[in-house]
């Protein structure tokens, strides 16, 4: 599916200084019923944004109006357990388009990438300096500048490089995807399949 | 010249690189598909989208479980969006001609269950699916992990996927097993050594001699969740318990195919002095029954043991205290003693025949304890016929319990299958994350062993008191 192309995003951010933030968290099993990829960002983090009577939770940082932003800031490990993708979908249906974490499970990582959410890996030290720029001006902007691979605290110009692989990098750049380049090589995959053991 | 020395992982990997992008990742061809009606669905969509093909349909295996449900499966589906994925699964798989084992067939079941179950799962092969617990088809030698919608789409479109390489790490378990000890209790055990993010960017082998005397239905328990601590997925070199396994069953080679088949399985094993970017080891004689107290699978300890102190754990205090908080638990409470609502044995961690062997052993002349609500579900349609043939269905109906119908059920809980707000399960599956089994549920994850004891004491026993 085309996304929006990412090069350099200045935003505000949202914090959510959550370790270990599992997709079902992200979006719970029970709103995996589509069989469209629409409105999974109203279900985004739902059981822990509203009360079984649907009314929002006011200490949830997805209900307080003093945080926005398209860049979201989970604690370490962000992104754990179930495969599903529209945890990236919710995420990105939200209205975010990166999010920053000290580490993060392999398989949101790589379907973040695939629907382009750029998803930055920062040390432990600065993602506890994000954290508290925030905390201290919820105004605070980050820059993320995927060019250049840095990540950048605006109010006090501290940055912070990260990886990502020259491939991945030019599919977000440009709005490419992995499917329209294993199109382009079907003849190879066709003769390597047609001598594969099974 | 000698070969450098390669591991289990490095021969399957690399007979399966199409092609090596510079600074990216690889392009590997898949050998089996499996899909089902949640994650699939936008991926055909897309595909017609992009006036795209499916490339090798018979190479994808589709089945119907994580939202189908676990009683009268002979009636329409009652919920719409539930019925109206499975209708799109069977009108998807129709239209590209894709094998399908809807509601109601007799193959019927976990995805991760049936494949093997039917010898679709191979030795050596690569396997992906639109589920996390794809790892389980590692069990048999396999590169076998969990992939996103997209890459669903990519497997449909070209049967291939890129994936960056991973690192290998090598896990060896040896010595001897207690009694009252399965493989649910070395897998926990090693997660809550690892912890939940231990092994994220591994591939892990699985090694020594508890893995080497283990069954299949073991086997694939313990890879089953090596996504729990992380890992891409897990694998076991296959011997002759691997083979003896797949010998006959449907889709199996046969006569000179097996022959030739085995001389190639027999070559999939780690060379001496492979090299690993990890390695661990762990005695297996020091391993009990264990059971969760938190919110994610990492979060385990010894049923006789008491509930760890944040600072005993290591990581963020404020986590660990929500964690706690979410289950009603404090720090050092014993783990004995403590009540439970709810028992749920199935799922494709603990669906299989071996699994439910184990519970009826321990309910066997019991009865079911009054404060437990039990939901017994068979990973497949075989295996609840293997439970009816065998005389565990008399086991469970005698001591109070009910059989239901094959599918993923509670463990994640689509379908009606939730556990209650605030209420304890004992659960044989694979996830305590919060809301995992409803919303407010709070899960203690164990062994078929642990569960039984738990049904029929009704609260949380050591199996091996009743054993």
């Amino acid at each position: 599916m085309a996304y929006d192309k990412f090069t350099v995003l200045k935003s505000t951010a949202v914090p959510l200084p959550i370790e270990n933030v599992d997709t079902d968290q992200i979006i719970p099993a029970r709103f995996l019923k589509a069989t469209k990829r629409e409105g999974f960002g109203d279900n985004l983090f739902r059981d822990w944004r509203y009360n079984n009577d649907d009314t929002p939770k006011k200490d949830f940082v997805l209900n307080n109006s003093i945080y926005t932003g398209k860049i979201l800031v989970g604690g370490r490990n962000f992104g754990c357990g179930s495969s599903r993708e529209h945890a990236a979908w919710a995420i990105y249906d939200y209205g975010f388009r990166c999010v920053v974490s000290s580490f993060f499970a392999d398989i949101f990582k790589n379907n973040s990438m695939n629907i382009g959410i750029l998803p930055v890996q920062v040390s432990d030290q600065f993602l506890d300096k994000i954290f508290k720029a925030i905390e201290a001006n919820p105004a605070a902007e980050l820059e993320v500048n995927l060019p250049t691979q840095t990540i950048t605290l605006l109010s006090t110009g501290e940055s912070e490089s990260f990886q990502i692989n020259g491939y991945k990098k030019h599919n977000l750049t440009n709005g490419f995807d992995d499917i329209d380049y294993l199109q382009d090589m079907k003849t190879e995959i066709k003769a390597f399949a047609e001598k594969s053991r099974y | 010249m000698s070969s450098k020395p390669l591991s289990l992982f490095d021969k399957v990997w690399d007979s399966h690189v199409v092609r090596s992008i510079p600074d990216g990742p690889d392009v590997l061809l898949i050998d089996r598909h499996f899909i089902h009606e949640v994650t699939s669905p936008v991926a055909f969509l897309s595909l017609k989208n992009r006036g795209l093909n499916v490339l090798y349909p018979h190479r994808t295996f589709a089945t119907a479980d994580h939202n189908t449900p676990t009683i009268n499966q002979h009636l329409p589906v009652a919920d719409p969006l539930s019925a109206n994925q499975l209708k799109a699964l069977e009108e998807n798989t129709s239209s590209y001609g894709i094998s399908h084992w809807g509601l109601g067939n007799p193959k019927n079941g976990i995805v991760h269950v049936v494949g093997p179950e039917n010898g679709i799962t191979l030795p050596g092969m690569t396997i992906v699916c639109g589920d996390s617990h794809t790892s389980t088809h590692g069990a048999f030698g396999c590169i076998a992990f969990g992939i996103g919608t997209s890459e669903v789409e990519m497997v449909l479109s070209s049967q291939c996927i890129m994936q960056p390489r991973p690192l290998k790490m090598r896990i060896n378990v040896n010595g001897n097993l207690q009694k009252g000890v399965t493989p649910k209790d070395v897998i926990l055990y090693i997660i809550s050594k690892l912890t939940a993010a231990g092994a994220t960017g591994y591939f892990v082998e699985y090694a020594g001699t508890v893995f080497e005397q283990m069954s299949m239905e073991g086997r694939m328990t313990v890879c089953n969740m090596s996504i729990e601590m992380g890992a891409r997925g897990g694998m076991i070199a296959p011997d002759e318990t691997t083979f003896n396994y797949i010998k006959g069953r449907e889709k199996a080679p046969q006569g000179k195919d097996w022959d030739d088949a085995m001389a190639y399985w027999k070559t999939l094993k780690s060379d001496d002095g492979a090299s690993f970017d990890q390695e661990y080891h762990f005695d297996g004689a020091a391993i009990e029954p264990m059971i969760t107290y938190g919110t994610n699978p990492g979060m385990g300890v010894g049923i006789t043991q008491t509930i760890p102190t944040a600072s005993e754990v290591g990581g963020g205090k404020a986590s660990f205290d929500k964690s706690l908080a979410y289950m009603g638990f404090n720090e050092k409470d014993a783990m004995l003693g403590k009540p439970v609502d709810y028992v749920f044995i199935g799922s494709c961690t603990n669906g299989r025949i071996e699994d439910f062997r184990a519970f009826a052993s321990i309910v066997k002349g019991r009865k079911k304890a009054d404060n437990v609500t039990a939901w017994i579900v068979p990973g497949s349609h075989q295996v609840e016929k293997q439970i009816r043939e065998e005389g565990i269905y008399d086991i469970l109906t005698d001591a109070g319990f009910q059989l239901r119908q094959p599918g993923c059920s509670a463990c994640l809980a689509m379908n009606d299958d939730k556990i209650p707000a605030g209420k304890y399960a004992v659960s044989t599956s694979n996830r305590n994350f919060e809301g995992r089994q409803g919303p407010g549920a709070r899960t203690l994850l164990a062994s078929p062993l642990v569960a039984a004891a738990a049904a029929v004491t009704g609260r949380v026993t050591d199996p091996r008191t009743l054993i």
